[in-house]
């Protein structure tokens, strides 16, 4: 028995190669890998860089908490129609189940996040769309909240910022989702004309009555990198012009070319720029000019 | 008859029976004259049962029937003098979208409509009704320059949807949705939108916005086509039908959800069957419509457009209410 130990151990018979899905096993949570470039990383250096891969600059999935941390003031954030829920306007068959799951699942009542907050010291009306409730799409309650939020931005005279990330309309809601769209650029109309000003800051992935309302009206449209943006779905036109479509096809470089776009902006310098286009819109300044 | 539909069949049937049977009296000595009447008291009581009793479905049919009146016959039938204007002025004319200046009872006005063709080869020319990019700012053009001259616009909206093509991304679909969207909010002069056929999803609302919202009975506004919603929802687009049903997207069901202001009545089994008549019924509630907002203020028509869309939605708070205010 004793001897046993001491004597060496036997040969192993069988090699153990690490099967494809103990490579791919990054311990939960400690690590991150990046779905672009494959490079595993640090989660905790991942999110100190918002989020963006330190290897290739792939933007990852924020939800609102992460957005609103990573570009707002600290402490800044007061929430605004929290408590807003959805009805069941059409009574369509498992909705509320549906709406219930998602709640669940990410702590939010709906897909929009709405509040105020500041910007390196500006203060902002701000909505954060978050594609984790129900894929960010549009019902009333989206409509409701961000039409709230233009209109406190009116009220306050700050600038409205909208970060959006949205698969379009919700299903679920039929028509009334259609009709959020209007309600939204009718409230956005009504502040620019009052001189307010509205950023709109386009995430992945932006499409449908999403893009074809408030997140096309900024005075300044701008987007994250390899953003998917869009109106029609990739594959509904692929059938309807039956050719390949480009590979950058709707992304956010696609549209910058295209000149639907103001500029591109890495979410890293995301905070500094907004601040620089805010600063600009502050009265101020002197300058002198004789007159004749 | 050609273009029948389905659920109108034993309409039909009977119809031609009946006409059998009168060609057969005249050519003979048998009289048929007592069972042609029985036949044709049926025909009147089976006409109503089906007309008058529609699914969604039915509907859907005839909203999309081949021979539905598009915006260019209603134009002709409704208004004098109608110019037609072209362009955009940035990139080109898109036909699947007409407009141009007319006079409505001697009232100068600026009408613009989705235009579908009748056949193959108008319809290859009008895209089927769905506009791209600049289909859109062409029409926006239009109203910003009925705002010039203080005319008050009427849009009649019939589209499957905005084209979903590559070059219509490229050119900025949704900015030019979304442009008509806001400026439309703004008109200083009066908006009158009606539904005349397929009011589908953001390329019809991009027309849409208005002081009022007008559908004719037959005709159907949603966020999408019944198809698209069964294939999205339930994977399976052969169930159009059930999704013509839940997704709520007749006349009756609109005005149910107060969305739109007035339905339309359709001449029996449908617009197409009598354009002339139904021409007639738009007129009227179309001179009510003017009447009405030709009597309000800029701001006023402005206020009502805001308070209009911002009532549209369905929402609670059933917790405390625990943000700022």
């Amino acid at each position: 028995m004793l001897k046993e130990l001491f004597t060496k151990t036997k040969k192993k018979k069988y090699a153990t190669i690490p099967s494809e899905a103990a490579k791919q096993d990054v311990p939960e949570g400690i690590m991150t890998k990046c779905p672009n470039c494959k490079k595993i990383m640090y989660t905790k250096e991942l999110n100190k860089n918002c989020k963006v891969c330190i290897q290739c600059g792939y933007h990852h999935q924020m939800d609102s908490a992460e957005r609103i941390k990573s570009f707002l003031d600290a402490g800044s954030f007061r929430e605004l129609d929290r408590e807003m829920v959805s009805g069941n306007p059409l009574g369509f068959p498992e909705y509320v189940e549906k709406l219930e799951k998602d709640r669940e699942k990410t702590g939010l009542n709906e897909a929009v996040v709405t509040g105020l907050g500041s910007v390196n010291g500006y203060d902002v009306s701000i909505a954060i769309m978050d594609a984790t409730f129900r894929m960010g799409s549009m019902g009333s309650v989206v409509g409701e909240k961000i039409t709230r939020a233009i209109e406190k931005a009116d009220e306050l005279s700050v600038p409205f910022i909208i970060f959006t990330a949205s698969g379009g309309a919700r299903m679920q809601e039929g028509v009334l989702s259609l009709m959020q769209m209007a309600k939204t650029s009718v409230a956005l109309k009504r502040f620019s004309d009052n001189g307010g000003l509205i950023i709109s800051i386009m995430t992945h992935p932006t499409t449908g009555g999403v893009s074809a309302s408030f997140a096309s009206l900024g005075d300044y449209n701008l987007a994250e990198p390899g953003a998917l943006i869009g109106f029609a779905g990739r594959r509904i036109i692929e059938q309807t012009i039956r050719e390949d479509l480009p590979e950058d096809f709707q992304t956010s470089e696609f549209l910058l070319k295209h000149g639907q776009l103001d500029a591109v902006i890495s979410r890293v310098d995301l905070k500094e720029k907004i601040a620089g286009i805010l600063e600009i819109h502050q009265p101020g300044g002197t300058f002198e000019w004789q007159e004749n | 008859m050609a273009g029948e539909l389905e659920f109108e069949k034993p309409v039909i049937e009977l119809r031609k029976k009946i006409g059998e049977l009168k060609e057969f009296t005249k050519n003979t000595d048998v009289d048929l004259t007592s069972e042609i009447d029985k036949l044709e008291a049926r025909l009147e009581k089976l006409e109503s049962e089906i007309y008058e009793n529609m699914k969604p479905w039915d509907r859907v049919q005839i909203a999309r029937h081949p021979s539905r009146p598009t915006t260019l016959e209603y134009i002709s039938l409704l208004f004098t003098d109608f110019f037609e204007c072209h362009g955009d002025r940035s990139f080109g004319d898109d036909e699947a979208i007409v407009g141009g200046i007319a006079k409505f009872h001697g009232y100068p006005v600026t009408v613009i409509g989705h235009q579908r063709g009748k056949d193959t080869k108008e319809n290859i020319r009008r895209n089927f009704g769905m506009p791209h990019p600049e289909g859109y700012r062409k029409a926006l053009r239009l109203m910003k320059q009925a705002e010039k001259f203080k005319r008050p616009i009427i849009c009649f909206i019939d589209t499957k949807g905005a084209y979903p093509g590559k070059a219509a991304e490229e050119r900025g679909q949704s900015e030019a949705i979304a442009r008509n969207l806001f400026e439309m909010a703004g008109l200083k002069v009066p908006v009158i939108c009606v539904v005349i056929g397929e009011g589908g999803s953001g390329g019809a609302l991009a027309l849409g916005v208005g002081n009022y919202i007008h559908m004719l009975e037959n005709s159907t506004y949603s966020v999408i086509s019944p198809e698209g919603a069964a294939a999205i929802l339930w994977k399976d687009s052969t169930l159009a039908k059930k999704a013509a049903e839940t997704m709520k997207i007749t006349a009756p069901d609109l005005k149910g959800l107060g969305i739109i202001d007035e339905i339309i009545p359709e001449v029996k089994g449908g617009a197409h069957k009598d354009v002339a008549q139904q021409a007639k019924y738009m007129d009227k509630i179309l001179k009510d419509s003017m009447s009405e907002l030709l009597a309000m203020s800029e701001d006023a028509l402005i206020d009502q457009r805001y308070e209009k869309y911002k009532a549209i939605g369905e929402y609670s708070f059933p917790n405390e209410f625990i943000g700022v205010k």
